[in-house]
């Protein structure tokens, strides 16, 4: 992985993915090693982004290294009308690693075209954010000690929703069963649902959240924004009917733990933060290993 | 049958060696010369457009007179001019006549149609996959996004 740029899910293979999650758990046990300190990596965020940024520049302190960068494009050459290649030619002289987050979808392909240092996507407008999927991965795995032959639940957009669709192809690999809970106007989309298709695994969709918490080892909620909808009264209709309260978890297996990318709003009530099965904000800390694990194999300091 | 072609084809005089690309839909001859650069060309170069064609109504042709082409510099056209056909033509015979094909990766040509990519909002050369031929199906490299035949415009 030393030099290599992590744009999409599938830029990584299989067994470098689970690399990264291995490395990511011993950073887990050991999160504060000075193994970067003579490295400086750059966080261009050139839309604001509050836990991702936090979290890579977290990372990247707790290994000792410099951070330097931008957490808003206003504040950088690119309100002169820039160009995103001179900006990231420019970046490339001054860091070892870039990690970006850019509003426009293929940024990041395009940035690790023309930069002479790796790029780490930290979201491209509505098209990637592989390590959010690293981060999803490992908190399955984690909590379930294993990532094959599991059954998932996505809940709430699954036509927007980006970490939705990089973990369902990066699900793919480990003999998934896919439950798909989402309003009609919301269900996943057919070039996401090809790669679930393609792998010869299993789907099921449904309208009813409740239909699906039994039969599930995780449930990966989202949130269903009311701007996707085209008539606000669709919206009414289903607003409630993808939230998650304490009370629907009695009947819920013992091993399930409930995932979110965060930011919640209300598709999760707060009586389910003290459930021992509520697990997304560990999940977010997590990222953090995860960011480690990226800036230290991608830099060759561990292999 | 064969000379009442010729004598169409005559239309746009005959070139002694070179390449002919025959039934370019009408509308498209400019693009194919655009696409193939041969706005730059310095030898001979005849075109003709909206001529009679038993098969398409009405049909264009361009000749180039000592130009020969590669497979993947021809399939370029194929996009907007999937009727071509390619002739080669040696001592005003013709040696070798193909269709041209639908290449694997496509270049510059396209607009990716999403209006969010970084290809419609920086000064960057588009780039895409040909995921299928038959309903014409372009991953863009960058976005990802699939342009499909109904939403595909030629820069």
């Amino acid at each position: 992985m030393k030099n290599k740029s992590l744009v999409s899910i599938n830029d990584f293979s299989k067994e470098e993915h689970i690399r990264i999650l291995e490395l990511a758990g011993a950073f887990e046990k050991r999160p504060k090693q000075r193994i970067l300190e003579d490295y400086v990596v750059a966080n261009l965020f050139f839309e604001p982004s509050t836990r991702t940024r936090l979290s890579f520049e977290s990372a990247a302190t707790r290994l000792g290294a410099r951070v330097i960068g931008f957490s808003d494009s206003s504040s950088s050459s690119v309100q002169k009308g820039e160009s995103l290649r001179d900006t990231i030619l420019t970046v490339s002289n001054y860091c070892d690693i870039i990690v970006m987050r850019h509003p426009k979808e293929g940024s990041a392909r395009f940035a690790s075209e023309v930069a002479t240092v790796p790029i780490i996507n930290a979201g491209d407008g509505a098209n990637q954010h592989p390590t959010q999927t690293l981060l999803d991965l490992y908190s399955i795995r984690k909590t379930q000690g294993k990532l094959d032959n599991l059954n998932v639940a996505f809940v709430g957009d699954l036509k927007y929703g980006r970490t939705v669709h990089s973990l369902v192809m990066a699900l793919c690999n480990y003999n998934t069963t896919f439950h798909l809970v989402s309003p009609l106007e919301l269900k996943l989309p057919s070039s996401v649902k090809i790669h679930i298709k393609n792998s010869q695994l299993a789907y099921h969709q449904y309208t009813d959240l409740l239909d699906v918490i039994p039969q599930v080892d995780i449930l990966y909620m989202t949130r269903i924004q009311k701007e996707r909808f085209s008539d606000p009264i669709d919206y009414e209709k289903v607003k409630n009917s993808y939230i998650l309260r304490n009370s629907m978890l009695t009947e819920a297996r013992s091993n399930l733990k409930i995932l979110h990318p965060l930011p919640r709003v209300n598709e999760i009530t707060t009586d389910v933060d003290d459930n021992p099965k509520a697990y997304y904000f560990t999940q977010a800390l997590n990222g953090v290993y995860v960011r480690q694990a990226l800036l230290a194999a991608i830099l060759g300091v561990v292999e | 049958m064969e000379k009442e072609e010729l004598r169409k084809e005559l239309k746009v005089s005959a070139i002694e060696n070179g390449s002919v690309i025959d039934h370019i839909p009408p509308h498209r001859v400019f693009q194919v010369i655009k696409i193939l650069n041969l706005s730059e060309y310095d030898g001979q170069l005849l075109i003709g457009t909206n001529l009679e064609s038993r098969k398409m109504g009405k049909k264009g042709i361009i000749k180039i007179n000592n130009k020969f082409f590669k497979s993947d510099e021809i399939n370029k056209i194929a996009l907007v001019a999937p009727t071509a056909t390619l002739i080669v033509i040696k001592n005003f015979k013709v040696t070798e006549k193909k269709k041209v094909e639908i290449p694997d990766k496509i270049e510059k040509i396209v607009k990716c149609f999403n209006p969010n990519c970084i290809t419609n909002n920086e000064d960057i050369p588009t780039q895409f996959t040909v995921m299928e031929k038959s309903e014409l199906k372009l991953r863009c490299h960058y976005c990802e996004k699939i342009t499909a035949k109904n939403n595909i415009a030629f820069l």
